[in-house]
C-alpha cells in the first residue's frame, strides 16, 4: 500500500459497503439463493454458514488477486475453482473439528460453497482485475451482503416457524401451553423464497433507483 | 502477454497452484484429524443416549456433561456375535473397542452371510450397551449399519428389557439426500419407532418401514411410516433392521438377554 492508495479511503469504503445494501449479491444480483433457502431454518445454522462464506470469499479474492498477473487466461477459471475448493475443504475440516453437530446439519451445504455463484462471481468479476486490498474489501462486502439477507431470513423463519431465536424460546408455543401457533410453512424451503422476495421488494421501494427500468 | 500462454508456463503454473492448495488442505486435514475423531466418538456416545431416551433430541450438553451421563447410565459390553454369549478373554476393552475397525480387520472379522442390507463383513466380537437400572440392565442399545442411497447408514437401536420393544432409533452417520432420505436423522421421524415391536410370535424380525403412514404402535406394532421421495433409503433402513436383529446379527444375543430377564 502506498500513500496514494489509503487503506480505507472513500473508494475503498464504497467497495466494502456497496455490496451490503445497494449491490447486494442476493437481493440485486440474485446470486447464492440456493444456500439461502437451505440453511436458514435456524439462525445458528445461518450464522455459521455466513462465517464460512466470509472466510472463503475474503481469502479466495485475496489469493486470486495475488496471482492475477501470473495466471494464464486459458486456465484462470479452473485456477480460481481450485483455490476456492481448497478453502472450502479447510472450512469443512475446521467445522468438523470445532462444531461437529452443526457440521452434520449443514451437511452438503458447506461443500456447496464451492459452487456458490457469489464466490466464483467475485473472483472472476473483481479479484482478477483488482489489487489484493480492494479485492479483500470486495470479498468482505459481498460476504456481509450475503450475511445480512441470510440473518434476516433465518431470524424470521426460526421466530415464526419454531417460536425461537438462537434456540431460546421467544414466542411460547401452543403445544407447550403458550399462545403461539407456529407457522409450518416457515420450516420448509419455499418460505425463504417468499422472504427473499419481500426483502427485495422492501429494498427496491426504499431505493427506487435500484428498480429495473421497463422497456 | 504471450509469456503467460506458453504451454510450458501453463503446466508449471497449474502444478504450482495444485501443490500449494494440496499442502493447505493436507495440513488442515491431518492437523484436525484427532479432534474430529474425538468429536465422532462423543457423537456416537450421544447417539447411544439419544436412542435410549436418556438425552432428549433438543437438549444441549457440554462434552464433559455428556461423558458423565454416559458413564453413569451406560455399561458397554462385548459379546461373541455368533452365539450371543459374553466374549471370553479377548483382551479387548469394551470402552475403547471400535467395532468399525474390527469389522475391517480380517483377523477380527468374517465375511457376512448373503444379505440385502449391504453388510459385507461381520466382526467376531460385537459391542452392546446396557442401560443400567437399579437391579440389572433395563434396556440394551445395539449398533446397526447398512447401505443407504448414497452410502453407509450407521446408527443405534435401543430395545426394552423384553428384547423386543423399540425404545429409540438414531443414525449418527448417513449421507442420504437432505430433506428426503436425510430425514432418517430427523428426531420426529425417529420418535415414530418408539413402542414398536421387532419380532413376531415366532421371534422372526418383522419391523420395517412401509410406504405411506403406519398406525399407532399398539395397533400397528411392526410397521413405521415411510419417507416420501426416499424409497431406497426407507428400504435400506428396513433391511438393516432385519439383518442386525435377525439370526446373523443380534438375535442370539437378544434371546439370551430375554432369558436372563425371565
Amino acid at each position: 500500500m502506498t500513500t496514494a492508495a489509503p487503506l480505507l479511503g472513500p473508494q475503498e469504503r464504497a467497495t466494502l459497503t456497496r455490496p451490503i445494501l445497494i449491490d447486494n449479491p442476493i437481493g440485486i444480483q440474485m446470486l447464492g439463493v440456493c444456500s439461502a433457502l437451505a440453511v436458514t431454518t435456524r439462525l445458528d445454522k445461518a450464522l455459521v454458514m455466513c462465517a464460512c462464506v466470509v472466510f472463503v470469499l475474503v481469502l479466495a479474492n485475496l489469493a486470486v488477486s495475488l496471482v492475477r498477473n501470473y495466471t494464464p487466461g486459458s486456465i484462470r477459471i479452473i485456477v480460481q475453482l481450485t483455490i476456492i475448493a481448497s478453502l472450502v475443504i479447510v472450512v469443512d475440516q475446521v467445522l468438523k473439528a470445532y462444531l461437529y453437530e452443526l457440521s452434520l446439519e449443514l451437511s452438503v451445504f458447506v461443500g456447496l460453497i464451492i459452487t456458490n455463484c457469489i464466490v466464483m462471481g467475485r473472483a472472476e468479476g473483481f479479484a482478477m482485475q483488482n489489487p489484493p486490498w480492494p479485492s479483500v474489501l470486495d470479498g468482505l462486502g459481498n460476504a456481509l451482503g450475503y450475511t445480512v439477507v441470510l440473518v434476516l431470513v433465518a431470524l424470521a423463519r426460526e421466530l415464526f416457524g419454531a417460536g425461537r431465536v438462537l434456540g431460546f424460546d421467544v414466542l411460547p408455543l401452543a403445544a407447550g401451553g403458550g399462545w403461539y401457533e407456529p407457522n409450518g410453512l416457515m420450516l420448509i424451503a419455499p418460505s425463504a423464497f417468499f422472504l427473499v422476495g419481500l426483502l427485495i421488494w422492501a429494498l427496491k421501494t426504499w431505493k427506487p433507483e435500484l428498480q429495473d427500468k421497463e422497456g | 502477454m504471450p509469456r503467460l500462454e506458453s504451454p510450458r508456463y501453463v503446466v508449471l503454473f497449474a502444478t504450482a497452484v495444485c501443490v500449494v492448495c494440496a499442502l493447505v488442505v493436507s495440513v488442515a486435514a491431518v492437523g484436525l484429524a484427532d479432534r474430529q475423531a474425538e468429536n465422532a466418538r462423543l457423537y456416537r456416545h450421544k447417539n447411544v443416549l439419544l436412542a435410549a431416551g436418556i438425552v432428549a433430541p433438543d437438549e444441549r450438553l457440554s462434552d464433559a456433561e455428556l461423558m458423565r451421563r454416559f458413564e453413569s447410565a451406560v455399561e458397554p459390553a462385548l459379546i461373541d456375535l455368533a452365539t450371543g454369549a459374553p466374549a471370553q478373554a479377548t483382551g479387548l476393552d469394551p470402552r475403547s473397542y471400535d467395532q468399525r475397525r474390527a469389522r475391517n480387520d480380517p483377523g477380527m472379522s468374517r465375511p457376512a452371510p448373503a444379505n440385502d442390507a449391504g453388510v459385507t463383513r461381520l466382526p467376531i466380537v460385537g459391542l452392546v450397551y446396557y442401560v443400567k437400572g437399579p437391579s440389572g440392565p433395563v434396556q440394551v442399545v445395539l449398533p446397526v449399519e447398512g447401505a443407504g442411497m448414497w452410502g453407509l447408514m450407521a446408527g443405534f437401536v435401543a430395545l426394552d428389557r423384553d428384547g423386543n420393544t423399540v425404545r429409540g432409533l438414531t443414525f449418527h452417520e448417513q449421507k442420504e439426500t437432505p430433506g428426503l432420505g436425510g430425514e432418517i436423522g430427523n428426531p420426529r421421524w425417529q420418535a415414530l419407532w418408539q413402542g414398536r415391536k421387532v419380532y413376531d410370535a415366532a421371534w422372526e424380525p418383522q419391523l420395517r418401514v412401509i410406504k405411506g403412514a403406519a398406525g399407532p404402535p399398539a395397533q400397528d406394532p411392526h410397521r413405521v411410516d415411510g419417507l416420501s421421495g426416499a424409497t431406497i433409503t426407507s428400504n435400506g433402513v428396513s433391511r438393516l433392521i432385519g439383518f442386525w436383529l435377525g439370526k446373523d446379527g443380534y438375535a442370539p444375543f437378544l434371546e439370551r438377554f430375554r432369558k436372563a430377564a425371565a
